[in-house]
């Protein structure tokens, strides 16, 4: 059996025992050893790999709520205003005006062959361009003559030009529909709000309608992005997993140099839970080494700055009326005891804190009759719970995966606007979460912002808005803490802490490259701390490579 | 044959008796391909004796009705659904009991070839009250309601006659644009929930075996002021459940008349129409008599 041994400038573990050392052996893909030369040198014969030498081995990070589809959504016209890395390593920079967005568009636009294929966009955020929606006119002004989409950094608005709406037949007075706003003519302006407002006209402009199935390429492209984020298992939080699906994912993770493990959760929806459980439990025996199946994902409500989510009183800042449910009460619980009963793990999309509320009262009646010790059961995003929630939370032993990013691209916005000052303040509580005793961790939700945990990490240390603001001191949580969590507390909320999170004796050969260590950066200098690349199951993946 | 298919949205909280309806109207369809789209997380409830095949996507019914299920992507179902090769009369949507039926309302209005034909709120006479007040769900329960153009108290030989009326009462209030009708089982009859079909007088001529309601067709005269008679039909004291027709207005055209509940619409009729408007009700409630002296004060 062959040994490697890397040396490395330093070794991080995550592992009290042994928080740092200077070499780790690895053989079939797992860490034999980690210490001193000598120490790892009575497992006998090994082979010396010195190439990081001047590096630092991390454990790999885990992105415990992103979505693969972002690996899809880069063959299209970035729109977005904050500068942002593809696949390739390239940083495209942001559109800081509705005119950037429109050169970017036209510039895409120069380069189709095909007049009549479509030119779609994505991450588009009208919040940073005077939170005016672009309009069809001025998507006019790139083509008149193809259909243009571009959706909004959220996924549920579509801005379209005329000829879109033309192939769709909403060109015409008389639409009468919340998610489409008129002008003073009486046409569609072009902004289509919601999945039922945009399916209609996303087939015109090139968004398929099972576009959160990451495609081969999407997924290999996704991989690539987790290589240049030092990421080594990265979940896919809403999947539909249907057989195609499960086989194009089984067979690209499979392929000898795919260089993540993903995590894919099955999407509640398509099934009535006495079938949904059975079903889930069927995939979990199809998990691989870099395919783990076997969890669901439930929504409860919908988003905070699309006044979708479920508020407690007092209710949205604007006075919005409250949002809206995705699952009813009795049906949460019953998916909740089924999965119980089965031993299956259920992640819940809570934004809202009545959605929180609601989940964390189903839990606790299903845990009644059907006890378990060790569910893990987790509350996704969470952004509102209170501190009465996470007591209550930490009693039932469940996990929580806040968006600590989210706070730093709409905290502005969530201060002003949707839920004001107070709770706006609290507004992802990893202090809060933390000192209660909920196991946590924090989460990019990529494409809706960009796969990165350091940055992730950086963003709940200093908890800074975009416009420069700290917004809610007392919920700062310290560099280390930030680093567990993307790192074990992930690990913990996929019930993976046995095998992933932190460099150790039987654990897989999962590392983060990094050009210095982390714990020792600046708190607000810790997002630029530079990934070299990855090793993922011992097999060595650079950046510049990916 | 009309070009839109009218959809029939039924709503409702979990519970209320969505499935036993739809399964009622899927027996009674009496000729009427019906297309029945599920939001309930998948499941496709038909009663067994009714599945003459069952696809992936697809169940086929006996007497030409299909059923299949959609996601969270309503109008990309409805577009299969146009994509099919046989065209069905009439599609029905089951809402998921959390839905908001004037949404989907809307997004059908959005779909070329699909016209909105009334929402059917399911209400279950046990348990509705105690619901709307329910800190979670209550607000989803009175945002439904509103919605209604007909309400449909279901499980009514649950409760007394006397709790019959006080739901009655209590729904005027928070389903102000609605008629409630009263029903066991789930057994309302097709006509009145699903509408009466392209030709009206002739789905009235086919009569009504099930003895569950009595309609009557008004003869009009030309020149016609149809907002006057919508106005006084839809008035508090008329419990017409749907009504439809045609008739010619004041300037010499042909119109529809159309009234689901309280609410009306009036729009251009096809070609040779006949005249005359049909309406409906539930029997016990419906007074055709008073209907027609109320509408002679418009004719």
């Amino acid at each position: 059996m062959k040994t490697t041994v890397f040396s490395a400038k330093k070794i991080v573990t995550m592992n009290p025992q042994k928080p740092e050392a200077s070499h780790v052996a690895i053989r079939e893909g797992r860490i034999l050893a980690v210490g001193s030369l000598e120490e790892i040198a009575t497992w006998g014969d090994y082979e010396l790999d010195e190439r990081f030498a001047d590096k630092v081995l991390f454990p790999g990070l885990v992105e415990g709520h992103a979505h693969t589809m972002e690996g899809t959504l880069w063959r299209y016209v970035y729109c977005g205003y904050f500068d942002r890395m593809d696949p390739n390593g390239k940083t495209w920079k942001g559109n800081k005006s509705i005119e950037d967005v429109l050169a970017s568009l036209s510039a895409a636009e120069a380069l189709l062959e095909d007049p009549d294929a479509p030119l779609t966009g994505w991450q588009l955020d009208p919040i940073y361009l005077d939170n005016k929606p672009i309009t069809r006119a001025q998507l006019d002004s790139v083509s008149a003559t193809r259909p243009i989409g571009v959706m909004n950094a959220s996924g549920h608005i579509l801005y379209v030009n005329t000829k879109a709406l033309e192939l769709a037949g909403l060109m015409k007075s008389g639409v009468n529909h919340p998610g489409i706003s008129l002008g003073n003519d009486g046409m569609p302006m072009g902004e289509l709000k919601g999945p039922d407002a945009m399916t209609p006209v996303g087939e015109h402009v090139g968004l398929n309608r099972s576009m959160t199935d990451s495609d081969e390429r999407g997924l290999r492209d996704f991989a690539r992005l987790c290589v240049r984020t030092g990421v080594t298992t990265v979940t896919d939080l809403a999947a539909r997993l249907e057989p195609d699906g499960v086989e194009t994912m089984l067979r690209v993770t499979g392929e000898p140099n795919f260089p993540a493990c993903v995590v894919p959760l099955r999407f509640f929806l398509g099934l009535p839970p006495k079938e949904l459980i059975p079903e889930v439990a069927r995939l979990k025996k199809l998990t691989t080494d870099r395919l783990s199946l076997g969890r669901i994902k439930v929504v409860a409500d919908g988003s905070i700055q699309g006044f979708s989510a479920r508020m407690r009183w007092p209710g949205y800042h604007n006075s919005a009326p409250n949002g809206l449910w995705y699952i009813s009460p009795e049906q949460m619980q019953e998916i909740y005891e089924l999965a119980l009963a089965e031993g299956i793990q259920v992640h819940t999309h809570t934004n809202g804190d009545q959605a929180t509320q609601l989940a964390i009262e189903k839990l606790e009646l299903a845990l009644k009759k059907v006890p378990s010790n060790d569910h893990r059961f987790v509350l996704q995003h969470c952004q509102l719970a209170d501190r009465a929630q996470f007591k209550k939370m930490a009693a039932l032993k469940m996990s929580v995966n806040l968006f600590a990013n989210h706070h730093f691209y709409w905290g502005d916005e969530h201060y002003r606007l949707t839920v004001g000052p107070d709770r706006a303040l609290r507004m992802n509580a990893t202090r809060t979460a933390l000192d209660c005793g909920v196991p946590m961790t924090i989460h990019s939700d990529a494409p809706v912002t960009p796969l990165g945990p350091l940055f992730t990490a950086w963003c709940a240390v200093n908890r800074l808005t975009a416009s420069g603001r700290t917004q809610g001191e007392h919920e700062k949580i310290t560099v280390d803490e930030a680093l567990w969590a993307v790192t074990m507390g992930a690990a913990h909320t996929l019930h993976m802490d046995g095998l992933i999170g932190s460099i150790e004796v039987g654990k897989r050969a999962d590392f983060a490259v990094l050009e210095s260590d982390p714990r020792e950066a600046e708190p607000e200098k810790l997002k630029d701390v530079e990934v070299w690349g990855t090793i993922q199951g011992g097999r060595v993946f650079a950046a510049a490579d990916a | 044959m009309p070009e839109t298919l009218p959809v029939t949205i039924i709503g409702g909280y979990l519970g209320a008796g969505k499935t036993t309806l739809v399964n009622h109207l899927l027996r009674t369809a009496n000729g009427r391909k019906l297309a029945v789209l599920v939001n309930e997380f998948g499941a496709l409830p038909i009663d067994e004796d009714l599945i003459e095949a069952q696809g992936d996507d697809l169940i086929s019914i006996a007497g030409g009705c299909i059923c299949c299920s959609f996601g969270s992507d309503l109008s990309a179902a409805l577009m299969n659904l146009a994509e099919l090769k046989v065209r069905p009369d009439q599609v029905v949507i089951e809402c998921s009991g959390v839905a908001i039926p004037s949404a989907i309302a809307a997004s059908v209005s959005l779909l070329d070839g699909f016209v909105p034909d009334g929402t059917v709120v399911m209400v279950d006479a046990e348990t509705i009250q105690e619901a709307a007040v329910d800190e979670y769900i209550g607000d989803t329960i009175t945002r439904q309601l509103a919605d209604a153009d007909l309400t449909l108290i279901n499980k009514a030989d649950l409760v007394s006659a006397a709790h019959v009326t006080q739901l009655e009462t209590w729904l005027r209030t928070l389903a102000p644009s609605a008629r409630s009708l009263v029903a066991e089982h789930g057994k309302a009859p097709l006509d009145m929930v699903l509408g009466l079909g392209a030709n009206p007088r002739e789905s009235q001529q086919m009569g009504h075996a099930d003895g569950l309601f009595e309609s009557i067709a008004l003869p009009c005269p030309n020149s016609l002021n149809g907002e006057i008679l919508a106005r006084k039909l839809t008035s508090d004291t008329i419990h017409i459940a749907r009504a439809k027709g045609f008739f010619v207005d004041e300037l010499g055209a042909l119109k529809a008349l159309h009234i689901v509940g309280r609410r009306f619409d009036i729009t251009v009729a096809p070609e040779n129409a006949p005249l005359g408007i049909v309406c409906i009700g539930l029997k016990g409630q419906f007074d055709g008599d008073l209907i027609r002296k109320t509408a002679s004060e418009a004719l």
